[in-house]
């Protein structure tokens, strides 16, 4: 009988042992600060005299007097729906393209794969410089073939066009994944719709769709969670096309052109690092855990029943 | 039918050439297809590239093509007060980031594949709760607690410290990983005497190759893309910047001037892009890890 419990003992003190990194993380680096974020909503403090109760006047004024909350929660609305889905789609046509590429396959998926990994401030630089209205290659080809040439990331209704098209070129992660799955589709699957005389249309339809769906749906949840941290882009494409950069002393307030890019992200820094509200920036804070954590949740179910299945 | 098509190979019979064409043109179009992508993904680079080389003067044209080559721009670029420091204070924040992260993950993710005890799924979930949030829900308290408790603001240790104590993101792939090394081989070890840490470093370490790889490349460059970690706790000192922080601050520095801007820009990513074509298979790996083996 002891023998068995000082084994049992022996063993969680191993697994103790094991995760004890894990353990000081997890309490120092999240649930303290997920508690005293909460403890600060409910505080007036502008990080200088002591905290003091206000009970749910922060809040309050996020919800009704914050000019920045509604845009970016609209912002947040329009990328899941155009943004997402467009990547979604995209890396799908991408993936199946380079499925069927026979002459120069290495080739093409580097080519594919490489702008995901240009770091976000220099891919979004690199694109506030294409896409400048007044010397940008990309207007001046369209201006030479005659198309309209748009204000991109200095016009309110493109700037979200324009940093969806940045994050197309970033497709390589859902181009890669989606490869990997096209490839597991069984074989004999398509030699039996082609023998029922499918035609390609059909044998994507009823053959890969089915196969690939869980992919896709991975796809979508991770898409919307990496919306919800959407930060560097956004703000570095405003800074850059505002042209207030840099510097010390140099305040940004984020959102150019007419708050049309700001997320929650970076409503955070607003309220906590250039106004001092650390009550304000704490209501944010929850409100973006609280998104978070719900399509996480989804997801996680999501990858259970596929282990499941 | 059949008959003659063996016996004169050379003359197709008309099924045959109908096949034949239609698998022509469907390599045309996928390839013509694939070209016409390969372009949106490439051009990009050559105008970054093209622009960089161009004079100031011609930089603030229209022009596409550099009528003389101006190769200097990069060690103009290379030679800025504070380019050199950026570059130290990156491979300072990833190579140490990288060690510290494989040094206190690896034992996480062994235990939460491995062993069997109360609780697990929960850190399980928690890891993967974690892995999930983004960085600005917690950033209040963890500013308060690194800038007036420790005073380490103006510094990178509040972005290097924490991956001592595990990334949730390392964790679960690395986990993902071990699942599917058998059991058998680990408990062979332990028949011959190993103690579980020891069958984790002789055995279990050998056979992760790939996924520590992968767990190493993804942290180097999540460290190396890094712009807000940086922008909180670095920003107030520049000696402390990092070449993802400092890249901006070189469009202030230049106004319109592109040349000098897309000359950095290309110095940013072009380590990041050789250590992708020295590690290709492993990044790949590890990007198909993560999403299909859910």
């Amino acid at each position: 009988m002891t023998t068995l419990r000082q084994k049992h003992r022996r063993e969680t003190a191993r697994t103790l042992a094991f995760l004890s990194p894990w353990l000081i993380g997890v309490s120092v680096f999240f649930l303290y600060p997920l508690v005293s974020t909460v403890y600060f909503s409910f505080m007036k403090y502008d990080g200088f005299t002591p905290p003091t109760w206000t009970g749910l006047k922060n809040w309050q004024y996020v919800f009704t007097d914050y000019p920045f909350f509604w845009p970016a929660l609209r912002n947040t609305l329009w990328l899941v729906v155009v943004m997402v889905t467009l990547r979604v789609l995209f890396g799908l046509g991408i993936g199946l393209l380079i499925t069927k590429v026979k002459t120069g396959a290495g080739f093409f998926r580097t080519a594919f794969y490489l702008p995901y990994l240009a770091p976000p401030v220099a891919a979004t630089m690199a694109f506030a410089f294409l896409l400048n209205p007044g010397t940008g290659p990309v207007n001046n080809i369209l201006g030479s073939i005659g198309l309209p040439q748009p204000g991109w990331f200095n016009d309110p209704s493109w700037s979200k066009p324009a940093l969806t098209m940045l994050a197309l070129w970033g497709i390589g992660d859902l181009m890669v994944i989606f490869m990997a799955s096209l490839l597991d589709v069984p074989q004999e699957q398509y030699e039996a719709a082609s023998l029922d005389g499918a035609g390609a249309w059909q044998r994507f339809r009823f053959v890969t769709l089915p196969n690939i769906s869980p992919i896709v749906l991975f796809a979508v949840v991770t898409g919307v969670i990496q919306t919800m941290q959407y930060y560097t882009q956004p703000l570095v494409a405003g800074k850059v096309a505002s042209g207030v950069i840099g510097g010390a002393g140099q305040q940004f307030e984020p959102g150019y052109p007419e708050k049309s890019t700001l997320t929650l992200p970076q409503l955070v820094y607003h309220l906590g690092f250039q106004r001092f509200d650390t009550g304000g920036a704490s209501v944010i804070a929850l409100v973006l855990f609280a998104l978070a954590m719900v399509f996480t949740v989804f997801l996680m179910r999501s990858m259970t029943e596929r282990s499941a299945a | 039918m059949t008959a003659t098509a063996i016996s004169s190979p050379v003359t197709l019979t008309p099924a045959a050439r109908t096949a034949r064409r239609t698998r022509f043109l469907h390599w045309v179009g996928v390839h013509s297809l694939a070209i016409a992508a390969a372009l949106f993904f490439v051009l990009p680079f050559v105008f970054i590239f093209l622009t960089a080389l161009m004079s100031d003067q011609q930089a603030l044209t229209r022009d596409l093509w550099p009528d003389s080559w101006h190769w200097e721009n990069l060690r103009t670029v290379w030679e800025t007060p504070g380019f050199l420091t950026w570059w130290k204070n990156t491979l300072l924040y990833a190579g140490l980031g990288t060690a510290l992260t494989l040094l206190s993950s690896i034992p996480v993710a062994y235990a939460l594949a491995r062993f069997k005890f109360r609780g697990r799924n929960v850190v399980l979930m928690l890891v993967i709760a974690t892995m999930m949030l983004p960085p600005q829900v917690v950033i209040v308290p963890m500013y308060l607690f690194w800038a007036k408790q420790l005073h380490l603001s103006g510094t990178l240790w509040p972005l290097i410290i924490p991956m001592a104590f595990t990334d949730a993101f390392s964790v679960f792939l690395l986990r993902q990983f071990l699942l599917t090394i058998p059991k058998d081989y680990v408990d062979a070890a332990k028949v011959d005497g190993c103690g579980e840490f020891k069958a984790l470093v002789r055995i279990v370490l050998p056979m992760a190759k790939p996924a520590i790889a992968a767990v190493a490349l993804f942290q180097f460059f999540y460290c190396w893309n890094d712009y807000f970690g940086p922008q909180i706790y670095a920003s107030e000192n520049p000696a402390a910047w990092t070449l993802s922080y400092g890249l901006e601050s070189f469009k202030g520095a230049h106004h319109t001037n592109w040349n000098l801007t897309m000359a950095a820009t290309l110095l940013v990513m072009a380590p990041v892009i050789i250590l992708f074509f020295f590690a290709q298979k492993a990044f790949i790996e590890g990007v198909t890890l993560t999403g299909v083996k859910g």
